[in-house]
């Protein structure tokens, strides 16, 4: 007989982190006697990044966000003995400011729909009976019932695309796998992830790695191989442990190695690690990688399926895509095809980072709107600001304006907006944020990540930094811009590999979109952001100053004076344009001008 | 761990296995104990105790919450049956001796033991 629980306390994001508020649990549950029914399971992502630690609570979807170990004993005393929630331990809406008290009350998770990371946050990533108890394996089974051709047709009437970012039809990818001739084939999962602020499949990986397994199983039988191989960033220690520990238990049930489920297939899997990098997640540098090559791409005129891996034929996808598989292969391919538009279905991940409310991982629909995502699954921008611009798909992702917002994205509207859908890394962007200054970061990351292999990556992208580190410190030409442009095109259309063919993308749609900025920059040596240090000046409007006092203890410098009722001012010798005044100020009596502009009148 | 060797093996494991994580899936039916300090003092959690071993034993599958007071603190310990659709049922007064009779006549086959009622919701 099974221990009976009436209630289970899935605690997430504790994973990496003292495990203070898990050993809280546990020894005030214990104390109080209630370890015969209240279960403690640490499970993996949820999403609220933001809040962390979460707790559900099951059966009665109470909701916990932010807990600390000293939350604990309330917690318990209310909740689990008396049945009470704990409202100030709840999720307070960034929209209304109310606490909801039930996990499927949040509104940002009702118009969320999980796929990919369908159990995150709900099972015990270190148990397989968890996995299988959740109906794992289920699609294996199924699997084993179909005709490998049959799976594919099913794959490729589900129309799901590659989730690593090209967007390379998944069914067409293993057709041309199984038709490549030779008798050892290779399944590779792709969970390298370089792209800052993105980790949803890290996420993926700690929280549900027997799905990525699974998954793989079922297109090992359908490709035909029988090897397979995670490759990971060796600085995901935790993914690197739920994986093993997964490739273990599920070689110890027997559904890895031979004879799977007596259907008389053999697959195993092994994992292999290397320093997380950008290009590195390339699918032809992760095979060099795990051959024991520098992990450098190179050029595709031989597919990899039909030469990958030591020259076989190789079937490589992104952990999310594997994930996906054995939910199409249960479901069908025709349930995931309704799911989405038409030529981009299911579900995608992003992760949302920036100016946002909530900062984290969320799964929707693929063809919502930019605006859906912000503002109804995002909560929309903190302190109420400005939303100014998005960008979509990693640091080489475009740079889309509030023109855009109600654009739906899936991957050819991304593509035209001059943006992608790369991973599903999105950073929110407000009035405080420069484009010109932004593009010039994501410049600076290229070049960083450029593995030095194609000269126009390699110098192209450095010179597109030099000149847009020129125009952000006021030193910029009009020519610069066209300069910019041609660049980017040969950029573009010489480098072999995904980074250098979109390395210009964060310049070319800010020019698009922004250029009245540039040329602010460039020709009145202006930032209207008051970002660019070098040519912006904070200054008080007298008439709207009601001398408060907020700047003057915002100033970490003493540069502003003034007395109580009195408009301030700021001593421009001592100002170090951080814009601490700027964002204390709730009247907007603080405006940033052209550095020029402000020494005149100095002067005068 | 045992090699499992066939499809049948496998769903029989998940089968077992389900048990294990109901309180995460849906269940047809909840009970609900009160426990607000009232409950507790007139042996709610001896009754809350009663119906877990019931529901283990007989390998019912229902989900058991509780609940803070609803005001009628005479009749505690109090509890509440709710079958699927069907409209709640509370009894007043149980004791673990009378935890078996609830599931095995109104929880299992919808029997309402009508001596025991103090409450039943609308609807």
């Amino acid at each position: 007989m099974a221990q009976q629980y009436r209630a289970d306390l899935l605690v997430s994001c504790v994973h990496d982190r003292p495990p203070e508020v898990v050993t809280a649990l546990e020894n005030e549950i214990k104390q109080r006697g209630l370890d015969q029914e209240i279960r403690v399971v640490t499970a993996g992502c949820r999403g609220f990044c933001a809040v962390g630690p979460v707790i559900l609570m099951q059966p009665d979807d109470i909701f916990y966000v932010n807990v600390q170990a000293a939350d604990v004993p309330e917690l318990v005393e209310e909740t689990l003995v008396k049945g009470r929630v704990v409202e100030r331990l709840t999720y307070k809406d960034p929209a209304t400011r109310k606490f909801i008290h039930h996990y499927s009350d949040i509104p940002s998770q009702r118009k969320q729909m999980r796929v990919a990371l369908r159990h995150c946050g709900l099972i015990n990533p270190e148990s397989i009976d968890e996995y299988i108890a959740v109906g794992g394996y289920e699609a294996l089974s199924k699997a084993f019932t179909m005709k490998p051709e049959a799976i594919i047709e099913e794959i490729k009437t589900s129309g799901l695309r590659g989730r690593g970012g090209a967007g390379f039809p998944t069914g067409r990818k293993w057709e041309s796998a199984r038709k490549a001739e030779g008798d050892v084939k290779y399944i590779i999962a792709n969970g390298d992830e370089g792209d800052p602020n993105c980790f949803m499949d890290r996420a993926l990986m700690e929280g549900d790695p027997l799905a990525i397994l699974e998954g793989m199983t079922i297109g090992a039988y359908a490709v035909g191989a029988h090897e397979g191989y995670v490759y990971l960033p060796y600085e995901y220690t935790l993914a690197v442990k739920t994986l093993k520990n997964a490739i273990q238990q599920a070689r110890e049930y027997g559904l890895l190695g031979k004879n799977i489920l007596g259907s008389g297939f053999e697959f195993d899997i092994q994992l292999r690690m290397g320093a997380r990098s950008f290009v590195g997640g390339e699918s032809t540098a992760i095979m060099h990688a795990i051959e024991g090559k520098p992990s450098e791409p190179r050029a595709k005129h031989v597919h990899t399926t039909d030469k990958g891996l030591w020259d076989r034929p190789s079937c490589l996808n992104n952990v999310k895509t594997w994930s996906i598989v054995s939910e199409i292969v249960l479901r069908g391919g025709k349930w995931f095809a309704g799911i989405g538009t038409k030529t981009s279905t299911g579900t995608q991940v992003f992760s949302l980072a920036g100016k946002i409310n909530t900062t984290g991982l969320v799964e929707v629909p693929m063809g919502t709107t930019v605006r859906q995502l912000v503002f109804d699954v995002g909560g929309g921008l903190p302190k109420k600001r400005k939303f100014k611009a998005i960008q979509i798909g990693g640091p080489s992702g475009g740079v889309l304006p509030d023109s855009l917002l109600d654009m739906p994205m899936d991957y050819e509207t991304l593509a035209e907006a001059g943006s992608m859908m790369g991973t599903g890394g999105v950073v929110i962007m407000d009035d405080r944020t420069c484009v010109v200054d932004i593009a010039r970061y994501f410049l600076e990351f290229l070049t960083d990540e450029s593995c030095g292999k194609c000269t126009t990556c390699r110098e192209g992208v450095r010179r597109m930094l030099e000149i847009m580190t020129r125009i952000t410190q006021g030193q910029g030409k009009l020519a610069d811009l066209d300069t910019l442009e041609t660049l980017a095109r040969v950029v573009h259309s010489v480098s072999l590999c995904g980074l250098g063919k979109t390395a210009a993308n964060p310049v070319l749609s800010t020019l698009r979109y922004f250029r009245p900025e540039y040329e602010k920059h460039i020709v009145d040596q202006y930032c209207p952001a008051g970002v660019c240090k070098k040519i912006t000046s904070f200054q008080i409007v007298v008439d709207k100053c009601p001398g408060c006092g907020l700047c003057i203890k915002a100033c970490p410098e003493g540069a502003i004076t003034g007395e109580k009722k009195q408009p301030h001012v700021i001593d421009q010798t001592k100002c170090l344009r951080c814009g601490a005044c700027f964002d204390a100020c709730n009247l907007g009596a603080i405006i940033t001008t052209s550095r020029a502009e402000m020494e005149k009148e100095v002067v005068a | 761990m045992p090699q499992l060797k066939s499809l049948d093996e496998l769903k029989q494991l998940r089968q077992q296995l389900q048990k294990d994580v109901k309180t995460r899936t849906e269940t047809e039916a909840t009970i609900t104990v009160g426990m607000g300090t009232c409950g507790i003092a007139a042996g709610a959690r001896e009754v809350m105790r009663a119906t877990l071993d019931t529901l283990a034993a007989r390998g019912i599958d229902a989900h058991v919450t509780t609940v803070g007071c609803i005001g009628m603190c005479s009749k505690e310990p109090l509890v509440d049956v709710k079958r699927g659709d069907e409209s709640k049922i509370t009894y007043g007064n149980v004791t673990p001796a009378m935890v078996p009779r609830i599931i095995d006549e109104h929880l299992a086959k919808g029997q309402v033991i009508e001596e025991w009622v103090v409450a039943r919701a609308a609807g």
